[in-house]
């Protein structure tokens, strides 16, 4: 073989190992973008999957927020004039009221008055009740309802009730007792006598319950005619007592008169005591005096 | 003879380097394409992972609605205590 011949035949050779070596090297690196692509849909499948219903449960949402919306716009438009809704919403999220509610196209052009300045009933019972609830809580300043300047308490004084004014002194309970305004006789006695102003005095306080009267019989008390009875009251004279009317004493002997303005039953009456050295006896215990009283009179 | 020669000094001065330059390109290229494959395929799955959050959207609508009701509800019970401004 001539010698041309042989170089040919090497320099196809040539041609033919570089052409094998770069096609496998490019056979390799595809091999590899395919694994890589393979990989890159997989994760590509599962975002597709995944966020398949999110357009469905975002609408949903959107749904259910908008007819919220609507619900307070149509319902603080109702109760506060279109006016002063603009004139809270400015209060309560300054820079809010340029942009308008929603259902009411108008209301961003609505000057919206200074509801922070002039209060109204209306209006300030909307601020408060909406400062209150859940919805409040994205406020820009935070939730109202720990800051107690903006919280409801301001809003209570501007309400007719004394309390909230913190006087110093508020009109007293009703007096009862002899110095009370209204007094009521008593118009029955249920033992005793009915103390005047010098036994209140000597007496003191206690006593006020008797000259206060029971329930006069006007109004029902126990003496009242039949007719203003119960069909069967529950207690009687029997049970309630009553004096007997005269000055006779009520036992035999009654107190002995002789001890004057002194007298007391439990010494200056009852039976003789037996005398000095007698022999004791039973019946004669009730008219010894205890040695007490004896020691205490010597 | 001159003929043979001039033909295997072309076939070695021109066509080889022409077939490897060529060859040389496209394995570059395919190799280039490589890493640009693994990073599509990673950004997918990190994509993917944090779309696992999704299913937290049903609780949020859940939630939603509920408000929405209590909202309701809350209106109502004003509409009925409050006097219309009007």
């Amino acid at each position: 073989m001539p010698a041309p011949g042989v170089v040919l035949i090497a320099a196809v050779l040539l041609i033919v190992l570089a052409l094998v070596y770069y096609l496998v090297s490019t056979i390799l690196a595809l091999r590899q973008v395919t694994a890589g692509l393979d990989e890159a849909i997989s994760g590509v499948v599962e975002i597709i999957e995944k966020s398949a219903p999110v357009a469905e449960v975002v609408q949903d949402i959107n749904a259910n927020l908008d007819a919220g919306v609507g619900l307070l716009e149509g319902l603080l438009v109702k109760k506060a004039g279109l006016a002063d809704s603009m004139g809270l919403i400015e209060g309560l999220y300054p820079g809010a009221a340029a942009e308008g509610l929603r259902n009411f196209p108008d209301s961003g052009a609505i000057t919206p008055p200074r509801i922070s300045e002039v209060y109204t009933k209306g209006t300030l019972t909307l601020a408060r009740l909406g400062r209150e609830a859940p919805i409040a809580a994205a406020s820009p300043n935070g939730p109202v309802l720990r800051n107690v300047e903006g919280g409801s308490l301001d809003a209570r004084s501007l309400y007719p009730e004394v309390r909230q004014t913190r006087p110093e002194k508020l009109s007293r309970s009703p007096v009862i007792g002899t110095d009370a305004p209204v007094q009521y006789e008593p118009s029955e006695q249920r033992g005793g006598t009915t103390p005047d102003e010098a036994e209140l005095r000597e007496k003191g306080q206690w006593a006020e319950t008797a000259a206060e009267g029971i329930v006069p019989a006007e109004l029902g008390g126990s003496d009242a005619p039949p007719e203003l009875l119960a069909e069967d009251p529950q207690l009687g004279s029997s049970a309630l007592g009553e004096t007997t009317g005269s000055e006779e004493p009520a036992t035999e002997r009654g107190i002995d008169p002789n001890a004057g303005d002194e007298a007391d039953a439990t010494t200056d009456g009852g039976p003789e005591p037996p005398e000095e050295g007698a022999e004791p006896d039973l019946k004669d215990a009730a008219a010894t005096s205890r040695q007490v009283d004896a020691d205490d009179r010597s | 003879m001159i003929l043979w020669w001039i033909g295997d000094l072309l076939l070695l001065v021109v066509v080889l380097p022409v077939v490897v330059y060529l060859l040389k390109g496209v394995l570059d290229a395919a190799r280039s394409i490589v890493p640009s494959v693994r990073r599509i395929a990673a950004a997918a799955q990190a994509g993917s992972k944090d779309l696992d959050a999704v299913p937290l959207l049903l609780t949020t609508q859940a939630h939603v609605k509920t408000t929405v009701e209590v909202v309701a509800n809350y209106g109502g019970s004003l509409d009925v205590i409050i006097d219309d401004a009007s």
